[in-house]
């Protein structure tokens, strides 16, 4: 109750910064979704030369994207802290953070909180439903069920990744830019993983697992199972719940390590 | 005079230097984009053996290239000087003995040359490593692409300075530099080759500068023009950079009239 009386706070901060600057909300929105659609430019751009990638047809890869900008968008509202190690690091913000009752990682997520991501999240299932259309997929209620599964756990396994990397900086206080490189690799997960070769494809399924974030969990709905792939599917919560634990044991134990920076 | 404007870029090059850490991950980063542009166009091309143009092999080049003449001419010099004006710095530039705007250019080609020999060159030799890239043999190829790099670095930071500059007119450009540096990214070419735009899109580029920045220079090095065509696009390249100097001089007219400094 404490927790969600917090959030609530930070959420009605967060609303009157940005209506004193309104038309900034907007651009904001413009550019994320503008960022997002490139990569849906690409897919569409390359399938007027090829039938099919992989095996895969437009409509599902699409289908596969849709997912994944759902899980995605909700990642980046809440987890926004790419700065975290020079603001609360090296400038000791997190001084602050630690003499305050609640749990710090949950500040400083709320502190940076970015709403506009959500509309990526809402541009997702629009595009997953249109392709749905498109594919003749039957809809059951168990599917709507399974999707709002499916998130959570994309979500956590998304969140515990980068909860790690970022914890990074309690060990390490030399800038490493190894979360934009994750960012990068994050994209992988997007596209079928049949294309790749062995080693990225065991990487992205077990060690960083990206394609649990896309098109393991996109292909349960599509009925694509020559490789196991939608089986695998229905381990996203539980690879949510195993990559979120390492992320938030890292950082709990990064915490400890933690001295202020001495202004 | 002009040993002030080379003291510039060997500052910049030295500030880059003390930076370096941040470019050995750079060069991971862009060796995984290549990785996964390789593995995505190798099945787009599945069994066909030409898609506009290109081949596979040609494909796997074009990529490669490309995305290490990003890291070349890729600079945040939009940024930079959307800043300087914000905080009123650029004030203090404007009664100083020397071209603001050339400075920049200086300062952003210090960047780019600290790139080119830690960042592009490496990460080339490692690319060409790891994945089948297929260099060129004849030595004027090489000759005349390090002309058009240059040039792309030229047009990208005029680019660039324009859409900076326009931090005098808007309080907040934030916005508009994002999108910019979107719209470079999908319209010179370093995503897909704008070959494979459809119809009405490629001709519309044909019509815009952003392709003299990476897809001609690129097509130029994987061998997909070749003779006299290469002074063609080369050309192309020449009257773009021109051509942007006009309004470059024009907002620049224009805004030191209207500077409004926010804080300060």
């Amino acid at each position: 109750m404490f927790y969600w009386s917090l959030a609530v706070e930070y959420m009605k901060n967060y609303v009157k910064t940005k209506l004193t600057y309104r038309a900034d909300f907007w651009v904001e929105v413009l550019s994320d979704l503008l960022f997002q659609a490139v990569n849906l430019i690409f897919i569409l751009v390359v399938f007027q030369h090829t039938p099919t990638l992989g095996g895969w047809t437009e409509a599902e890869v699409v289908f596969v994207y849709g997912f994944f900008m759902v899980p995605s968008g909700i990642f980046s509202t809440f987890f926004n802290i790419w700065n975290f190690s020079e603001r609360y690091i090296v400038k000791g913000e997190m001084d602050r953070i630690l003499t305050r009752p609640a749990y710090n990682l949950y500040q400083v997520l709320l502190e940076n909180l970015d709403p506009p991501s959500l509309f990526g999240s809402l541009v997702g299932l629009v595009i997953m439903v249109l392709s749905w259309g498109q594919l003749d997929l039957t809809f059951h209620l168990t599917d709507a069920l399974m999707m709002v599964v499916f998130t959570i756990g994309a979500v956590m396994i998304y969140a515990g990744i980068f909860t790690s990397l970022t914890a990074i900086s309690f060990y390490s206080d030399a800038p490493t830019g190894i979360l934009p490189l994750m960012y990068n690799i994050s994209s992988y997960g997007r596209y079928p993983v049949n294309i790749y070769n062995k080693v990225i494809r065991f990487m992205l399924t077990w060690l960083l697992p990206f394609a649990f974030v896309g098109v393991i969990p996109a292909s349960y709905f599509l009925g694509r199972n020559e490789t196991g792939l939608s089986d695998l599917a229905l381990y996203t919560p539980l690879m949510g719940v195993i990559v979120l634990g390492i992320g938030l044991f890292i950082w709990n134990h990064g915490v400890k390590r933690y001295r202020g920076a001495g202004s | 005079m002009n040993s002030a404007y080379l003291d510039l870029i060997r500052i910049r090059f030295l500030m880059m230097l003390a930076y370096r850490v941040n470019y050995y991950s750079g060069i991971v980063i862009y060796t995984i984009n290549i990785g996964a542009y390789y593995f995505l166009w190798e099945a787009i091309y599945g069994e066909q053996k030409l898609l506009a143009g290109f081949t596979l092999a040609q494909m796997t080049t074009y990529v490669a290239v490309s995305w290490m003449a990003r890291a070349f001419y890729f600079n945040n010099l939009d940024r930079e000087i959307a800043n300087e004006i914000r905080d009123g710095s650029v004030a203090v530039q404007f009664i100083r003995p020397y071209n603001y705007l050339f400075v920049k250019l200086m300062q952003g080609f210090g960047e780019g040359l600290f790139r080119l020999l830690l960042f592009m060159g490496p990460g080339l030799a490692l690319v060409c490593l790891i994945f089948p890239v297929k260099l060129p043999s004849d030595p004027g190829t090489w000759a005349i692409y390090i002309v058009m790099l240059g040039f792309s670095f030229l047009i990208n930071t005029q680019i660039n300075m324009l859409v900076g500059l326009f931090a005098f007119f808007v309080e907040n450009n934030e916005g508009m530099l994002r999108m910019k540096r979107v719209l470079v990214d999908l319209f010179s070419g370093v995503i897909v080759p704008i070959s494979f735009f459809p119809g009405w899109l490629a001709v519309t580029m044909k019509w815009l500068p952003f392709q003299a920045i990476t897809f001609l220079p690129s097509s130029v090095f994987t061998g997909r023009i070749a003779g006299d065509e290469v002074l063609r696009v080369l050309g192309i390249q020449i009257i773009w950079f021109v051509a942007l100097i006009v309004p470059i001089a024009w907002v620049w007219r224009m805004a030191r009239t209207r500077l409004f400094v926010q804080g300060g």
